[in-house]
């Protein structure tokens, strides 16, 4: 049981660090690879809840798809270092001292309420057969729709992303 | 055995650092990065929660999240590169006309 909290801790670390590193970094590909190392992490967190298909839909759609969409991205439009330029001051007024008090306000409740249950190794195993079952019983209306918003989501990114007609028509008649 | 707190202050943390890096970064595509981080430490809790309560509809509802991100991240990027074909710049302070 003392290997579980090591195990969990470990990647724990690792998750933050590299969303940490992810703010620091001013690069976005250094963000980007950093944001894989989160995802890569967070696969291992859900393992250790036992959602077993999660993780591996974590690893290959997050760390493998999205985010090749976005070093592609990142690539294509040639992103160098970014510069910095002043914030707004509300922020620095009010975002600083509300964030601390959110979070403040969020450990303690945490704190007060731990140790009251906790998590086994596996705790809930989410094999693909059930979560495909749920997926293709109770949940057939839901994943019908979002079919549909994939559908019009990928004939959006094409329609945004092709160049503009007029400047076409403009070059081939210049 | 881990307590369900860890998992959830985990998660909080996580989006925590994507709110912080939505409000510092100036990089369009940086931004973006950090919608994602928030979303992923939601789905942490979500999985905690299935966990708790022995019910798999929170790793299904994971399942519905990663399909609306992805499908998010599809139609965002191509914004983005709309923008920068328009703009040549991806830096979000220098993005602040509607109009060219």
């Amino acid at each position: 049981m003392m290997l579980h909290l090591i195990i969990f801790s470990v990647f724990g670390i690792i998750c933050v660090a590299g969303a940490i590193n992810l703010l620091v970094q001013r690069h976005p590909i250094s963000s980007a690879l950093s944001l894989v190392v989160v995802m890569g992490s967070l696969a291992v967190e859900f393992l250790l809840l036992g959602a077993e298909f999660v993780a591996a839909v974590q690893v290959i759609v997050y760390a493998g798809a999205v985010m090749v969409l976005f070093v592609f991205v990142i690539m294509l439009l040639n992103a160098g270092e970014e510069e910095r330029t002043a914030g707004s001051r509300v922020a620095l007024l009010f975002g600083i001292p509300g964030m601390l008090m959110g979070s403040l306000l969020m450990a303690w409740v945490l704190l007060e309420r731990s140790g009251t249950r906790s998590v086994a190794v596996g705790a809930l195993p989410g094999p693909p057969k059930t979560i495909g079952w749920l997926l293709f019983h109770d949940y057939l209306l839901p994943f019908e729709v979002t079919s549909i918003l994939v559908l019009i989501a990928i004939m959006g990114a094409v329609v945004l992303a092709s160049p503009h007609e007029s400047t076409q028509q403009t070059r081939r008649e210049g | 055995m881990v307590p369900l707190s860890y998992y959830l202050a985990l998660g909080g943390i996580l989006f925590a650092c994507g709110v912080t890096g939505f409000l510092i970064k100036r990089n369009i595509i940086t931004i973006f990065m950090s919608i994602e981080l928030m979303l992923n430490g939601v789905n942490l809790s979500f999985v905690a929660f299935a966990a708790q309560w022995h019910a798999l509809s929170g790793q299904v509802f994971v399942f519905f999240v990663m399909v609306v991100a992805a499908a998010e991240a599809a139609v965002g990027l191509a914004i983005i590169i709309a923008v920068y074909r328009t703009r040549e710049t991806l830096n979000v302070d220098r993005v602040n006309l509607l109009k060219l």
